[in-house]
């Protein structure tokens, strides 16, 4: 592909040799740098059409392998359960909104999650909320990340509004993210015996080290009128409070997963699986659903469809581009250097 | 012929035409009585710099500036500069904003790039004029002798000098003011300038001070000069000067005459004792000294088209946004709001209850956000780029003469690329396609011709006739002695002696002994029995060095007398002989004829005279015609072969005769006014009339090296070519066919009127209407020829005459018509105006490039006026090459100028800035499909930082390096295939389609980079241990998708991979993966999203790198696969080479 272009100038060059740098930088000055000059042959471009198509089929046909279950192997177990409305009784149907603001009415909620796949601990469980927009702008800047770290002693919580204080008195942590912390909380039985949630370890080990303080306490947090999310321990430092700090890294998209903890033990086929949750958190007053999924990872993450079919649908594009690339220069075949093509020649025909 | 062009034009009315700058034309009447009034208030009091009426008046010091800034005012000066960019006042207003609640990114993010672009800009602004500044330094502190007042001459510093001053200025130095020369070593106080530096002119000119101030020699002379000087005051007019001398209470009428000119030197004379008058910016050349009309390229014209419509592009997405910004947050305030965005105590930008007040909000945060559609770095980035091409065009090797020592030289960078657009070249001819190298090579006497050589044109019309050429000549050059220049002529029966048994002898002997007398040269002798000629002109050299050589060597000059050294034939010995001169009878463009009055030693009177043949013809007495019919046939054929023609002719006079009209002339003389030149020349007249036709001369001005070539290749390229000529029309067509520019088959179309009397009918309307009409017949039937539909090729040759016509307002759009079908255009016997007026319409008529080429005082009209001036540094001095935009030293480089060099920036600007619009939409749409996701809240995709460095850091280099290194072919093909520059006289690059294509390319970029890495990495979790995507997490995944694609996308587009290229793309990249380390381990308060990102999170996951591998490869696919197609079917020109 490359062709060397190494043109010497004449009698000019021959003056000046007197050093490699020097004829270097002459070459340089001359614009006749050595170089190297792809040119896209017809050899080329459907060598490189069938390399990208043997390169991403494969590598298509691998990720999906990895994540996907339609081919046998499958590494990736994922179970999902939407549980908003369900969890709702049959008469607060209608409004939703004042059964979820009504303290009084008991939360809890049972649900049943049949394995239909052997899982391999360790078995991640999410929660995943739709349409929530924790990347709208307000809400991303309402934070204050020298309060997170100092606490108390960073007074400037201006950007942290509207949620800045309460009674006069600075809210720790402040700001809207952290005042509409997730609290719906989750425990599994399975036959009849409790399956321990690892809740450690679901945060960024940075996060935890350096952005949230360790002598940093929650302070006159959810103390306000409206109440917003979840409360926070007063007892534990910040930097403990995985939550907390799940829920602060905002998520990218309106659709979004977070980590909620880890089953350490293994789930076997049809087995079923008693989720007791409390049904806290208020997704009903602007149509967001809540779902509770039970995922293992393969090499590659969680289930990823989209990945492998994005790579076997580039891989074939490349493939069919070079055969119909193939076929066309067969057929209309050429001789280069034929000036009749040209853009002018083809006006003067017609005209 | 070249004198009478060189006195044709005077740069005043050069400059008046092209710049329109005459405010007040000094009226007809006697200008010395204007003396005093408004206008003429100048007082100089000389000598008494320091008496209290001259420094009441504060002249200015003699201190230079050129520099566009000063200390002082630099920053605000360049600042307003840069400020006048539509786009950086965006960018200034965005920087302002930012500190607001508005900005969707922190200010710091936004004015950092700005500053850096800014700043690189006026780095380069400071840089350049620092550079003019040092010239200035060293210009006023160059040292001249000035009369300190007592005893002697001291040495002072230019800038020192005031009005007033005594200055000596020695011989070779310039003069640092506008000096009135007193006295000079000369007897009479003759001094010689040269005014290279002012008209280009080569030749030297004779200064003449009053003659009651040429005594004042000594110091003990100056010491007692007192005189007061009245005179205009500062203008523009180098030519012009009024003002009167006070002295010994009698007055003296001041001339351009005494006026020697900063920028000129002297020549040829010791020293001179001078008054200054006008200092500093008050001198001549400092008031001619006017930026050259600054020129735009087409494409920044465009470009500011494509920014405007960006500009657009902005407007609507930030509406579109704003508006669904709008009815997301009206929703809030329902029952179903979002409460975690408390729209209960919200502020004004998010308020659900006015929700139009917050949507015009936002739409200006979203003028902010999606900013990054329009490149900030562009313009310094271009700015960059041609000043580097030009650096690369200065150091053109294959562009260097070695005989004059001088490359080629880019004067204004901005107009590279225009290089490569050239549709239409106007070229003059004498010293442009010929080298103005003079030699004498024929001539006719007493109706025999002389001169055997063959002309470069006679050669190549012996060629095109397919004749083989004549042994003769061979042998003859062989025979002949070592070459003189200016002299060509090979003819045994006149050289060494062998005239005088011509049968005409008398008539040969007068001959050169009118070629010996009748100038104005000043012979110099450098070492004993060599003499060398200062002549105004090389035609004039040339006529003294051939007298010379054939044995009347011209030997000394001075006012009153001019000495021969000749052979006297009846002794066979060489004597001198003394010729008394009693007139000059100067040459000027009217007359187009000169002669002299002399009293030969025989004491005859004579007047010796040489012109244009028509006027000389006309002239002729009844018994001085013997030999008309022969010369003129001789004439005819010197002309055909390319040659410039003079009649030769001599008068004697009586002495009464002589007397009588001496008196009328003297008073004529004496006369003051403006009129007072053509009452000279109808006093000349009387008495250049009867008489006595000797012969005619033929000079030859040989083409330049190369030439012929040259114009084949950019024929070849498509371009047409003008030439616009002060010659006669057969010296025109054979020049043109010497050069190629008429070949064989094709067809000549001939706007000349047939009429000879049509010269002398001018004046009257009636035969005028007539001339017009003929014109306009011949016209129409070129027109009608060329409209055929036949498959020759025409040439068009027109005179300045019928070009009168032809330029008329009703004829143009006709004669325009005809020229464009025409492939090539001669103009003949035009005037330096007329050549302004062509190329004026040209330019505007074709709507394209044009390109005009030059060389002498009377080309600068055309060159500025033209899209291109391109100046040739040649004999006839710099004026042109002052004036023009590129100088170079042959007319061949320019074949290399255009086609390799213009052809390379071309294609590099316009892929640079087509680059440029295709990253920043794909980086600012990206940001668009986010805001659709995060409910149009104009929360940026990425971290302040990274959106801020993306322009300057990430993307920088690459578009620079394609910018300023890229070929698509090596400057040998270019050469090789002149088909290549088609592709930028169409624009091919530049459309409107393949920016918009480019434009689309960038949309598509950033829907395939936003749409995969969303749905690839986001949702489940991307890493073994469960993790999931957040916001920090897809920005960085984005944005490392955006930097490769765009950096891989210009490698693919590239055709030219040196280890620059390769270390700028590849290290943008690597750059980036640094940056991320770098700024991934700021502490959290200051790298907030990016903490650790990179390192943590996104480098150990394989979705990760796997994504962004997809992502660009599935963004390159479609414009690689566009690229492979089109190649492949539908070829451009230089797909097809390329293979």
């Amino acid at each position: 592909m490359c062709r060397r272009i190494f043109s010497t100038c004449g009698v000019a060059a021959v003056r000046i040799v007197s050093g490699k740098m020097v004829l270097s930088f002459y070459l340089f000055t001359q614009q006749s740098l050595p170089a190297c000059k792809p040119v896209l042959t017809p050899g080329w471009v459907i060598a490189i059409f069938l390399f990208m198509g043997v390169i991403f089929i494969p590598v298509g046909l691998v990720t999906l392998r990895a994540s996907h279950c339609v081919i046998i192997h499958s590494m990736v177990v994922e179970i999902v359960d939407r549980y908003d409305i369900d969890c709702v009784p049959e008469p607060s149907r209608m409004d939703k909104v004042s059964y979820i603001q009504d303290d009084s009415i008991p939360k809890n909620c049972s649900r049943f999650m049949k394995v239909h796949k052997y899982m391999k601990a360790p078995i991640y469980i999410y929660y995943q909320l739709d349409n929530y927009y924790q990347n709208h702008r307000r809400y991303v800047k309402s934070r204050s990340d020298k309060q997170l770290l100092d606490g108390q002693k960073y007074h400037d919580t201006s950007s942290c509004q509207p949620v800045e204080s309460n009674n006069n008195r600075p809210i720790v942590p402040c700001g809207l993210i952290a005042w509409s912390l997730f609290n719906d909380t989750f425990e599994f039985i399975r036959e009849g015996a409790e399956l321990k949630v690892n809740r450690k370890n679901i945060a960024w080990k940075s996060d935890r080290g350096h952005k949230f303080g360790k002598n940093v306490y929650p302070f006159n947090f959810q103390n306000g009128t409206l109440i917003g999310g979840g409360k926070l321990n007063p007892e534990i430092p910040l930097s403990d409070q995985e939550d907390l700090i799940v829920w602060m890294r905002t998520s990218a998209l309106p659709s979004f997963r977070k980590l909620y903890g880890r089953i350490e033990k293994d789930l076997d086929v049809d087995d079923v699986v008693v989720v007791n949750l409390m049904n806290n958190y208020n997704t009903y007053s602007f149509g967001g659903k809540k779902k509770l999924v039970l995922s293992t990872s393969s090499w590659l993450g969680g289930k990823n469809d989209f990945l492998g079919h994005a790579c076997v649908f580039v891989g074939c594009s490349s493939l069919t581009l070079a055969i119909i690339f193939m076929l066309l220069h067969v057929k209309y075949r050429r001789p280069y250097g034929d000036m009749s093509f040209l853009p002018w020649n083809r006006k003067s025909f017609s005209g | 012929m070249a004198r009478v062009r060189k006195r044709n034009i005077h740069l005043s009315k050069l400059c008046s035409f092209s710049c329109c700058r005459r405010p007040s034309q000094p009226s007809s009447t006697d200008e010395h009585d204007r003396i005093g009034q408004k206008g003429y208030s100048r007082v100089v009091y000389c000598n008494e710099p320091d008496c209290e009426e001259q420094i009441r008046l504060k002249y200015r010091r003699n201190y230079v500036s050129t520099t566009k800034y000063t200390a002082a005012n630099f920053i605000p000066k360049s600042l307003f500069e840069q400020f006048r960019r539509v786009a950086n006042i965006y960018f200034l207003v965005v920087a302002c904003v930012s500190f607001s609640p508005l900005a969707p990114y922190s200010a710091p993010s936004v004015l950092v790039p700005l500053i850096v672009v800014i700043g690189a800009t006026m780095a380069k602004e400071g840089i350049e004029d620092y550079r003019r500044k040092q010239q200035d330094v060293e210009a006023n502190n160059q040292t001249v002798e000035v009369y300190d007042g007592n005893s002697s001459f001291n040495k002072t510093k230019w800038k020192n000098l005031r009005v007033g001053d005594i200055v000596k200025v020695h011989k070779d130095e310039y003069f640092p003011a506008d000096v009135l020369l007193l006295s000079s070593d000369h007897e009479d106080g003759v001094c010689y300038v040269e005014t290279m530096n002012l008209d280009g002119e080569t030749n030297l000119k004779s200064k003449h001070p009053l003659e009651v101030t040429s005594f004042i020699r000594d110091v003990e002379t100056v010491k007692g000069f007192r005189a007061v000087i009245k005179c205009e005051d500062p203008n523009e007019h180098p030519y012009s000067f009024v003002g009167t001398l006070y002295y010994e209470c009698q007055q003296y009428a001041l001339s351009p005459q005494q006026i020697l000119l900063r920028g000129t030197k002297l020549k040829d004379t010791n020293y001179i004792n001078g008054v200054v008058i006008f200092t500093g910016h008050d001198t001549k050349v400092m008031q001619n000294a006017m930026d050259p009309p600054s020129k735009r390229t087409r494409i920044e014209r465009r470009m500011d088209k494509i920014i405007y419509v960006l500009f657009s592009a902005l407007i609507l997405v930030s509406f579109i946004g704003s508006l669904l910004f709008g009815i997301e947050t009206k929703k809030d305030g329902g029952d179903y709001g979002r409460w975690y965005l408390r729209p209960d105590i919200t502020t004004v930008f998010f308020d659900p209850r006015r929700p139009s007040v917050a949507a015009f909000l936002h739409f200006l945060t979203g003028l902010m956000l999606y900013g990054y559609l329009i490149p900030i770095s562009l313009y310094v980035s271009i700015e960059i780029c041609k000043v580097l091409q030009s650096i690369f065009i200065n150091q053109d090797q294959a562009m260097y003469d070695e005989e004059t020592k001088r490359s080629a030289h880019a004067r204004t960078s901005n107009l590279n690329e225009e290089l490569g657009q050239v549709f239409t070249i106007l070229s003059d001819k004498t010293g442009t396609l010929t080298c103005n190298k003079m030699e004498f090579v024929k001539c006719s006497i007493a109706g025999t011709a002389y001169g055997c050589g063959m002309t470069e044109v006679e050669i190549a019309l012996a060629r095109k006739r397919g004749e083989t050429l004549d042994e003769q000549r061979d042998i003859d050059t062989v025979e002949s002695r070592e070459p003189v220049k200016g002299f060509n002529f090979r003819d045994g029966r006149i050289m060494n002696r062998k005239w005088v048994h011509e049968p005409y002898r008398d008539y040969i002997e007068k001959f050169f002994r009118v070629l010996a007398l009748c100038h104005t040269a000043v012979p110099e002798v450098l070492d004993p029995g060599k003499i060398f000629y200062e002549a105004e002109s090389p035609d004039e050299a040339a006529f003294v060095i051939a007298a010379r050589e054939v044995g009347f060597q011209f030997v000394k000059r001075n006012q009153t007398s001019i000495q021969l050294r000749e052979l006297d034939r009846s002794s066979g010995e060489i004597v001198d002989r003394v010729y008394e001169l009693l007139r000059v009878l100067e040459f000027s463009s009217a007359r187009r004829m000169m002669s002299v009055i002399v009293r030969n030693p025989e004491r005859q009177l004579l007047l010796l005279a040489k012109g244009a043949d028509s006027v000389i013809f006309e002239r002729l007495s009844e018994q001085g015609r013997m030999f008309e019919a022969e010369t003129k046939e001789h004439i005819e054929r010197y002309s055909e072969a390319g040659l410039r023609t003079l009649a030769v002719a001599y008068r004697e006079l009586d002495d009464d005769e002589y007397k009588r009209w001496e008196q009328e002339y003297v008073k004529a003389e004496t006369f003051v006014s403006a009129d007072r030149d053509d009452l000279l020349d109808k006093k000349a007249n009387l008495i250049e009339r009867g008489l006595i036709l000797l012969g005619a001369t033929a000079i030859e001005d040989k083409l330049q090296k190369g030439v012929p070539d040259c114009i084949d290749k950019l024929a070849q390229a498509g371009i047409n070519i003008w030439v616009l000529t002060g010659d006669k029309k057969g010296t025109a067509i054979n020049i043109g066919y010497a050069c190629s520019l008429l070949r064989h088959g094709m067809k000549e179309i001939l706007v000349i009127p047939e009429d000879p009397g049509i010269a002398a009918v001018e004046r009257d309307t009636e035969d005028f209407a007539e001339a017009y009409k003929i014109v306009e017949k011949q016209i129409d039937e070129g027109i009608s020829q060329v409209t055929g539909g036949s498959s020759t090729q025409f040439g068009l040759i027109i005179d300045g005459k019928s070009l009168i016509f032809a330029l008329d307002k009703n004829l143009i759009i006709r004669f325009m018509e005809l020229a464009m079908k025409c492939a090539t255009v001669i103009c003949c016997r035009t005037s330096p105006k007329q050549k302004a007026i062509v190329t004026r319409w040209v330019k505007s008529v074709t709507g394209r490039t044009t390109l005009a080429i030059g060389d002498g005082a009377n080309d600068v009209g055309m060159i500025q006026e033209a899209d291109i001036g391109v100046g040739i540094t040649g004999v006839e001095g710099m004026q042109a090459a002052m004036s023009s935009d590129f100088s170079i030293a042959q007319f061949r480089f320019l074949e290399r100028l255009l086609l390799v060099h213009g052809h390379w920036c071309y294609r590099r600007i316009t892929m640079m800035i087509c680059y440029f619009f295709y990253k920043n939409i794909t980086f600012g749409f990206t940001l668009f499909w986010f805001e659709a996701y995060s409910s149009f809240s104009a929360q940026p995709a990425y971290n302040d930082w990274y959106m801020s460095s993306y322009n300057v850091l990430f993307t920088s280099l690459p578009v620079i390096a394609l910018g300023v290194f890229d070929q698509d072919f090596s400057a040998r093909h270019c050469l090789e295939y002149p088909s290549l520059y088609k592709e930028g006289m169409d624009d091919v690059l530049f459309r409107w389609t393949h920016i918009l294509s480019w434009m689309f390319n960038g949309v598509l970029s950033s829907v395939i980079i936003f749409f995969l890495t969303a749905n690839s990495i986001t949702g489940q979790a991307f890493r073994k241990d469960g993790q999931v995507a957040d916001y920090s997490v897809l920005g960085l995944t984005m944005y490392t998708c955006v930097v490769l694609a765009v950096n891989c996308q210009m490698a693919l587009c590239i055709n030219y991979f040196t280890w620059i290229q390769h270390l700028f793309i590849w290290g943008s990249i690597t750059l980036w993966f640094k940056f991320l380390l770098v700024y991934g381990s700021i502490p959290p308060t200051l790298s907030t999203t990016a903490y650790k990102v990179f390192i943590e999170a996104c480098a150990p996951s394989i979705q990760y790198w796997l994504t962004i591998i997809l992502v660009v490869i599935a963004t390159l696919l479609p414009s690689f696969s566009y690229r492979a197609f089109q190649t492949r079917f539908r070829p451009m020109v230089r797909d097809s080479i390329q293979t």
